[in-house]
């Protein structure tokens, strides 16, 4: 016999009675999700870039004041290197969104005064996408865009 | 989950100071099937706070598409040689770790 086969055993019927207790309430809290404080759920369910600047209670509007850097092709898309940045004056937020990501927000920047408008980070990308470079000014939310092509998805 | 020490660098450019931090983290998206057949939990940093000398620069939210291993560059005016930049994360199962350095 398969001396592997007791071990997948045990192992399947141990992630079926998680299942089950997560499903009927009765693991502690820690082990389901819960969130930090200020983080907004609602923001990091949404799948258009319209309702994320919704969400916000911002105006969309594409513009050349903000740009994300990275590279045209990604090899993997578990780590593409992107790097944001704002020219236009008065920007306190920062942000990345990929609409073809399961989840369309990859990351908020909030600039404190003094942080300068350019971050940079490594991202997922589920697949080829644009990759969107967002800004806050005032209540507007400023929009740029490039296309990544990714050859090896890094999502799932 | 075990913790390694975050990495980080803080150095000035001109007049700004650059600040460069590694931080190790699995970043489970809770969309991966493992070979068992069941799902690996999503575990994933929600938020970090970067500050200067206890002062806040930066505050980030973060959802579950940035890559493992998260890879953080920012800068900042107003700071010398010798001060304080520490970044700390919080993620979703309340796991939090932080890590300081000093500007170069």
């Amino acid at each position: 016999m398969n001396p592997h086969r007791r071990t997948i055993m045990q192992l399947s019927a141990h992630a079926g009675a998680a299942g089950l207790l997560a499903s009927s309430g009765l693991l502690p809290a820690r082990a389901l999700a819960s969130n930090a404080p200020g983080w907004n759920e609602a923001l990091f369910k949404a799948t258009r870039l319209e309702d994320i600047a919704r969400l916000l209670g911002l105006s969309l509007r594409e513009s050349q004041g903000v740009g994300v850097v990275g590279p045209n092709i990604a090899e993997i898309g578990a780590a593409v290197p992107v790097e944001v940045k704002a020219s236009a004056a008065g920007v306190d937020m920062l942000g990345i969104a990929v609409p073809k990501n399961p989840v369309a927000l990859v990351a908020l920047f909030d600039l404190e005064p003094g942080a300068l408008p350019k971050v940079a980070t490594r991202i997922k990308m589920a697949q080829s996408s644009h990759v969107y470079a967002l800004a806050r000014v005032g209540k507007e939310l400023l929009f740029s865009r490039t296309f990544i092509k990714v050859t090896v998805g890094g999502c799932g | 989950m075990t913790m390694i020490a975050m990495r980080m660098r803080a150095f000035l450019q001109g007049d700004d100071v650059v600040v460069r931090a590694l931080m190790f983290h699995d970043e489970d998206t809770g969309l991966v099937t493992s070979p068992y057949g069941d799902v690996i939990p999503a575990h994933y940093i929600q938020t970090v706070r970067c500050s200067h000398n206890d002062k806040l620069v930066m505050r980030c939210d973060w959802g579950i598409a940035i890559s493992k291993n998260p890879y953080i560059e920012f800068s900042f005016k107003g700071g010398k040689r010798g001060d304080r930049v520490t970044v700390s994360w919080l993620d979703n199962l309340g796991e939090t770790q932080s890590g300081s350095t000093t500007v170069r």
